[in-house]
């Protein structure tokens, strides 16, 4: 079970307190009504499902209540930050985590299929 | 005497404090602190159960968790039944009743025994292969069979009457297991103040210590010194010692799940104790202390009933005062064996001899073996094994060959050497790195803040497995931000140092052989299994392991993976790293349901939720029916009445009359602030800036997708107030959905949300008596039809208390819906009562909520709607803003395929014949004479029997629904096929008179 630091009440507390809320910093374009089904796609549809450093919302629904953004490694679940909502993605690009590979294909085991 | 092999002055129990139980039936004697497998052996018996596939006679192999073999069937009455325990966990109490299982008509005959002479139908992957056809055979046949022969013990029928508890624990350093390394890195840890926990999974700490007796630490024998530093930790108040205690599962951010077995052992436990006691422990920092597993050695017919685990005769022996055999041979790949003959030798049991398949084995022990006179055979190997029911004869031959020599004995210890318990390391996450030179998996790349220290580490040696220990201890705790304390340390001497070990295959069992050497015991797994799973084209460790079985038992391979991947690897020509090892899983041994699910069952599983109106509810005779956690008012019921009946009583009654129902369960979210209005915009289709303060308005919520996501009615009570509903399922999402956007889309708008939902009891009065009935009971407000028309809500008061009265309907009459706080619901309801009752008016439930509201085309939502349904596609287009410039699911809207031709929309079936009533969820087609498969149309989404309408009526999803209003189409039946015809939605009152008067 996740231990996730709350950045509005300022310390860590039991996954069981809070509730994921999708990908972070996917802005509402706020001229909505006018934007095309490409942007509209990208802004609803499309997700990075990255291995390794991902940027995230969560809420702390058992809690403060709020809504804020954490960057947590999909690989290790290793939290890097927490922050709060409408500050500015940060930039972790110095410290990414090593994306080991951990998956082991047919690819890798057999060599190329037939 | 407790058992005629209990040897005087061997073991650690008081020979004077006896305990009785039976196996079988049959009376036994043990000693109290002894185990299943110990009482049982002390009494001579070896056969202890039938294996799993082929009904093999099974003795007890281990001294521990590690157990394949000994599962046996413990009872205290019939209800406290458990099947599949471990005989050598399984402590031994006064009155225990056990039985072996998977046998019949008993255990020395069995006639599941044929299986073992046709173990040639039964090879790796027979289910698959046998199992594949004919098709019609899989259901009458082959399931039931497999059913049949699945499983070993028999699960227990009755209600469970124990309890179970579970806490949770915080501390600094989780130390799990308690053998010198754990309890070293506890001794330090704790030194420093830091808060320590300890947890074994046996009685008394120890681990290793039970059986070794050559080993002292600081001048103590190594078991009295591992109980005085037990009881030195617990006399501090910054360490909890947990004995009977497993680690079993090491979740993510050092959360670690323990079992505690609190009664088990206990003859007469007291009934306010738990059975067993879950804690989850939150760890700053963990110390894996697990210790290694003595592995068995692979030949043919190896798993005959007294052949065991060299430690596991060794504890015998040393802890319990049990000899189990005597004359004993010994097969070994390991210095370690040579210890246990050591023992028992000393203790005067003959040993028939060290069979020894190394060259060289370690200096020391060979020449004590020749000290004490017994005959080592070096480079030989145990070829066969004799005996019905127990090992008789053993048959050793010169490895590469040569004639083999047989050796009469009643008991064989084995030894391939040991394997580091890396289960939870693994469950961590953190990366296993193969050792070569030792032919061990080891801890490699850590993935949480742990340690592993000792023999499950790989550590070597007594002295430097307790430094590696009280280092690691020390240096976790002062990780943690403990100052105090200084160093702590320890001598330890032991007599030997171990060497050796092999995995895989011994002589006689190599390729080419088809004997059976037994890889996995628990699951049947044989050496040459492996290398048919080979042949047969599994070359992943992961596949090898589905289509054999092997490891997949209950004891999750803790004796044969290691074996199982030698064996793969030497077939596959691949080293032991290159085809990996299977993951581990929690839990690292079998735990109870009742320690998982504590007090989370019968009435505590899931709570109920009751509405403040529940109690004159069932008063008044209602059923209810589960709406979520809700319980809810279905029907009343009156004297003979069929559910049928009770509906179109009811029915009629609020159209003829009025009726009361509870909507206390709806959804409520206060709405308040400068910007409420405009936060409304966004959040719903409609507009509520034009809404006037003392109205409502019905709106519809939508996903950014443009699909209906939730509806209700939303009351204005003042410029910057609005009493907004749900739905009742939709309640929590809703609330989530207006937060997630108030806070991080629309933060600028000055907006408070709060649910209300369990604040107000809603009473709905409904027909067209319903103002006669509450007129003389409301107070300061015009409920005239002329000053309190449909859709308005005022603030006054009823029965003396404050209220929100709604005038608005989901019936089609008029109607009025009473919101007091939730205190008054009962008392403001029986007054209503004591005025609707006398005027004819009926309680109705949610069933009759349903059809009429059906019967004016009301839509609920997650019934008439999916998740891919529109507004436009409800023909609720007119509550769409065509003005606002933006609202969640403007965009969504217009979509090319949200605006499509050929949609499925919401429409209403008329049956030919109007006695009919549809199926709700059946298929819709235009044509029934097409061939299947035929093209769906849509499907019906409410149907019912209208007692008001004297007929059937339905709503359905059908595509071009509009389009096809008065066309006929097809309902196809199993029996038969429905000819409907396509209606608008409002089946009562088109013109709404009914609603407006």
């Amino acid at each position: 079970m996740l231990l996730i630091y709350c950045p509005y009440c300022e310390e860590e507390r039991s996954e069981l307190e809070f509730r994921h809320g999708g990908d972070a910093h996917i802005a509402r374009p706020t001229n909505m009504a006018d934007i095309t089904d490409e942007e509209f796609q990208e802004f609803f549809f499309l997700r990075d499902n990255p291995k390794g450093l991902i940027f995230e919302r969560w809420r702390h629904i058992h809690g403060c209540g709020r809504f804020f953004n954490a960057a947590r490694d999909t690989v290790s679940d290793k939290f890097v930050m927490s922050y709060k909502a409408g500050e500015p993605k940060p930039d972790l690009s110095g410290n990414a985590p090593a994306t080991e590979k951990t998956v082991e294909t047919y690819e890798a085991t057999e060599g190329t299929a037939k | 005497m407790s058992g005629a092999n209990r040897i005087a002055g061997q073991g650690r129990l008081t020979p004077a404090r006896t305990a009785r139980f039976t196996f079988d039936g049959k009376t036994y004697q043990a000693l109290e602190g002894d185990t299943v497998a110990s009482a049982l052996l002390a009494n001579g018996v070896h056969l202890v159960g039938r294996s799993f596939k082929y009904h093999r006679p099974r003795g007890i192999l281990s001294a521990g968790p590690e157990e394949p073999n000994a599962l046996i069937d413990v009872s205290r009455d019939a209800a406290r039944r458990q099947p599949n325990v471990r005989a050598p966990v399984q402590e031994v109490f006064d009155g225990m009743k056990v039985e072996s299982q998977n046998r019949w008509p008993s255990l020395s005959f069995d006639i599941g025994g044929i299986n073992n002479l046709l173990s040639p139908f039964f090879a790796a992957g027979f289910y698959y292969k046998t199992f594949m056809w004919p098709k019609a055979a899989w259901e009458k046949v082959y399931e039931p069979f497999i059913r049949k022969a699945a499983g070993l013990g028999v699960a227990p029928t009755e209600e469970d009457p124990d309890h179970y508890a579970s806490r949770y624990a915080y501390c600094d350093v989780l130390v799990a297991g308690g053998g010198v390394a754990g309890l070293s890195a506890a001794l330090a840890a704790a030194e420093t103040g830091a808060r320590v926990i300890l947890c074994d999974e046996q009685p008394e700490v120890g681990g290793a210590l039970h059986y070794d007796t050559s080993v002292t630490i600081d001048g103590q024998s190594g078991y009295a010194w591992a109980q005085a530093t037990a009881a030195k930790l617990k006399a501090m108040e910054n360490v909890t010692v947990l004995t009977r205690t497993t680690a079993f599962g090491y979740y993510n951010h050092n959360f670690v799940a323990l079992v505690e077995r609190v009664t088990d052992h206990l003859a007469r436990p007291d009934k306010k104790l738990p059975r067993e006691r879950m804690w989850q422990v939150r760890a700053k920092r963990v110390i894996l202390a697990t210790g290694s597993i003595e592995r068995h050695m692979v030949f043919a017919n190896n798993d005959r009933p007294g052949i065991m685990l060299a430690s596991a005769a060794r504890t015998y022996l040393n802890h319990f005062g049990v000899a189990v055999g005597r004359k004993v041979g010994v097969y070994t790949a390991s210095d370690s064996a040579y210890e246990a003959a050591f023992d028992l030798k000393r203790a005067g049991v003959t040993i028939a001899a060290i069979v020894d398949n190394r060259d060289k084995p370690g200096e020391a022990v060979l020449a004590e073996a020749r000290k004490l006179g017994i005959e080592v055979l070096v480079g030989h190997s145990v070829v066969d094994t004799k005996g019905k029911l127990r090992v008789s004869s053993i048959s050793v031959a010169r490895n590469g060959g040569g004639s083999a020599r047989a050796i009469p004995v009643d008991a064989l210890l084995m030894s391939a050497g040991w394997t580091p318990s890396v289960h939870l390391f693994s469950q961590s996450r953190g990366k296993v790195a193969y050792d070569a030179a030792s032919g061990r998996f080891l801890p490699g790349t850590y993935a949480q803040d742990c340690l592993s220290v000792g023999s499950c580490n790989g550590t070597d040696g007594l002295q430097a497995t307790i430094e590696e220990s009280l280092a690691a201890g020390e240096l976790m705790a002062r990780a943690t931000g403990n100052e105090g304390g200084g160093k702590v340390e320890l001598r330890g001497e032991n007599a030997f140092e171990w060497t050796g070990g092999m995995a895989g295959a011994g002589e006689g069992a190599g390729v080419d052989t088809t004997v059976k050497a037994f890889v996995d015991f628990q699951n049947d797994v044989c050496a040459k299994d492996i290398r048919l799973a080979v042949r047969e084209g599994m070359h992943s460790i992961e596949h090898i392991k589905r289509f054999t079985t092997n490891g997949m038992a209950t004891d999750q391979g803790k004796l044969s993976n290691i074996h199982g991947l030698a064996i793969a690897s030497e077939v596959l020509n691949r080293e032991i790293p290159k085809i990996g090892l299977t993951t581990f899983r929690a839990p690292y041994t079998p735990v109870t349901f009742g320690t998982l699910i504590s007090h989370s069952r019968g009435d505590l599983f899931d709570p109920a939720r009751k509405t403040p109106l529940h109690a004159w509810e069932e008063a008044q005779g209602a059923v209810f029916e589960d709406v979520g956690n809700w319980k809810r008012a279905w029907y009343y019921p009156r004297s003979g009445e069929t559910m049928h009946d009770a509906v179109n009583r009811e029915c009629r009654t609020v159209r003829n009359a009025a009726g009361v129902f509870d909507a206390s369960t709806l959804g409520k979210i206060e709405v308040v602030g400068p910007d409420a209005a405009e936060f409304l915009n966004l959040m719903y289709t409609n507009a509520w800036d034009t809404l006037k303060p003392g109205r409502c308005r019905y709106g519809i919520m939508l996903r950014e997708d443009g699909f209906v996501y939730d509806d209700g009615v939303v009351g204005r009570l003042a410029e910057d107030r609005f009493h907004v509903t749900t739905t009742t399922g939709g309640a929590p999402r809703v609330m989530n959905h207006m937060e997630d956007y108030l806070q991080t889309e629309f933060p600028h708008l000055k907006v408070w949300l709060t649910s209300t939902t369990e604040q107000w009891a809603v009473i709905a009065v409904q027909g067209p008596k319903a103002r006669e009935i509450i007129e003389p009971l409301v107070e300061g407000i015009d409920i005239s039809n002329e000053a309190f028309p449909h859709m308005s809500v005022r603030e006054g008061k009823i029965c003396g208390v404050p209220t929100r009265l709604f005038r608005m309907s989901f019936t089609g009459e008029a109607g009025f819906e009473v919101n007091v706080p939730a205190d008054y619901g009962q008392s403001v309801l029986e007054a209503i009562w004591a005025r609707a009752e006398p005027l004819g008016a009926c309680a109705y439930g949610t069933e009759t909520m349903h059809v009429l509201r059906a019967e004016k085309g009301y839509i609920i939502v997650g019934q008439d709607t999916d998740g891919t349904v529109t507004p436009h596609d409800a023909s609720l287009s007119w509550a769409v803003s065509k003005k606002k410039t933006d609202f969640v699911g403007i965009r969504g809207l217009k979509r090319p395929d949200l605006v499509k031709e050929g949609r499925k929309q919401l429409v209403g079936l008329l049956t030919k014949d109007p006695n009919v009533v549809l199926e709700e969820g059946a298929q819709i087609v235009a044509d029934p004479n097409e061939p299947k498969p035929m093209k769906m149309l849509g499907h019906v989404t409410s149907s019912y029997w209208s007692e008001n309408c004297g007929r059937s009526i339905a709503m359905a999803l059908v595509a071009g629904g509009q389009a096809r209003l008065g066309q006929t189409l097809y309902v196809p039946m199993p029996d038969r096929t429905i000819a409907v015809e396509v209606s608008d939605m409002v089946f009562i009152d088109k013109e709404g008179a009914r609603l407006n008067g």
